[in-house]
């Protein structure tokens, strides 16, 4: 029974994205740790090929795409092939207390974590190119989301993940008739760049992690290995759910 | 850019403080509605009129209102 494994993601290719850094990047390299072949993406080529160079297997693909460009998205969804598994785990912070959330910052911030991924999806769903029994993971927040936490100044971030919690939900709805399977994750805070701004300081940040039950931020393993679980066969019956990983944080 | 404007946008993240009570010696963490969402409404404040990202440092740093007016500028 050694070969027993029913997380493995072996015999499925994997389309992540935002993979040159943070969740994403690991995520990639989980998935190819658990025998899946994937295809990276990212706008960053120097650093999309660093994750390249530490994913375990062969086959793998990188594409450089920044997904804000409808052109890129083009190029990307022609090079894919056919996906078992989509991740969306590109995605930029923003810190503006309620008075300074201009729409301007609001678009620049939807425009990365909420336009870019539903378009994309969208494009792959038309182009028919998400294998029957596909897996579709959504990286949302628990900043923001139902159930969340709504801190300062996290107001346009949070709003962005909120609505793509909610059009995770729909797309589950309809894409069931596929059997394309459709959820998210909902990380607290993770230790990657985009926490590393320095608006917080390092002394806000250890404060905030007493805070948390479990007493430390998350790495980006912890969310990876939620990600890898919503994508392989273990999560069959699992749909339009999102997966709360944040050290207690929400409890 | 000059400190008693700089004054002035200090004071429009305040609603509590008279704006006449706050003055470049002012030490702004003794101020009674001094909070972490003030301090990021400052950076945020900074950000729009100067065009300047000021850090978490940089408020944890400066004592007065003259500190922070000193370490926008130095940014700028």
């Amino acid at each position: 029974m050694s070969s027993y494994n029913p997380f493995s993601l072996s015999g499925k290719t994997i389309l992540v994205t935002g993979a040159s850094s943070g969740i994403g990047r690991t995520t990639a390299i989980e998935c190819s740790k658990m025998g899946g072949r994937v295809v990276i993406t990212g706008r960053d080529s120097n650093r999309l090929q660093e994750t390249y160079q530490e994913l375990v297997g062969v086959d793998h693909v990188q594409v450089v795409a920044d997904l804000t460009d409808s052109k890129d998205v083009d190029s990307l969804v022609d090079s894919c092939g056919i996906l078992d598994g989509l991740v969306l785990c590109a995605g930029i912070g923003k810190i503006s207390p309620f008075q300074f959330c201009t729409q301007d910052k609001m678009n620049d911030v939807f425009a990365i974590n909420y336009f870019s991924p539903v378009e994309l999806l969208r494009r792959l769903v038309k182009k028919k190119v998400i294998a029957k029994c596909g897996s579709v993971v959504f990286v949302a927040s628990i900043g923001g989301c139902p159930g969340g936490k709504f801190t300062y100044g996290n107001g346009i971030y949070g709003a962005s993940k909120a609505a793509l919690w909610s059009m995770m939900r729909f797309a589950a709805k309809e894409l069931a008739i596929r059997k394309i399977r459709v959820n998210g994750v909902n990380p607290g805070m993770v230790e990657t760049n985009l926490i590393k701004h320095g608006i917080i300081t390092d002394e806000q940040h250890k404060a905030d992690m007493e805070t948390y039950p479990l007493k430390r931020y998350g790495q980006p393993e912890d969310i990876a290995h939620g990600i890898v679980y919503l994508l392989s066969d273990a999560a069959s019956w699992v749909t339009g759910h999102s997966l709360v990983i944040d050290g207690g944080c929400t409890i | 850019m000059d400190i008693n404007t700089f004054i002035d946008n200090f004071a429009g993240q305040l609603d509590e403080t008279p704006a006449d009570q706050i003055k470049p010696e002012t030490n702004f963490r003794d101020l009674d509605e001094w909070s972490s969402l003030v301090a990021l409404s400052i950076i945020a404040m900074v950000d729009e009129e100067y065009g300047v990202t000021l850090k978490g440092a940089d408020i944890k740093s400066a004592v007065t209102v003259q500190d922070l007016y000193d370490a926008v500028k130095s940014k700028m």
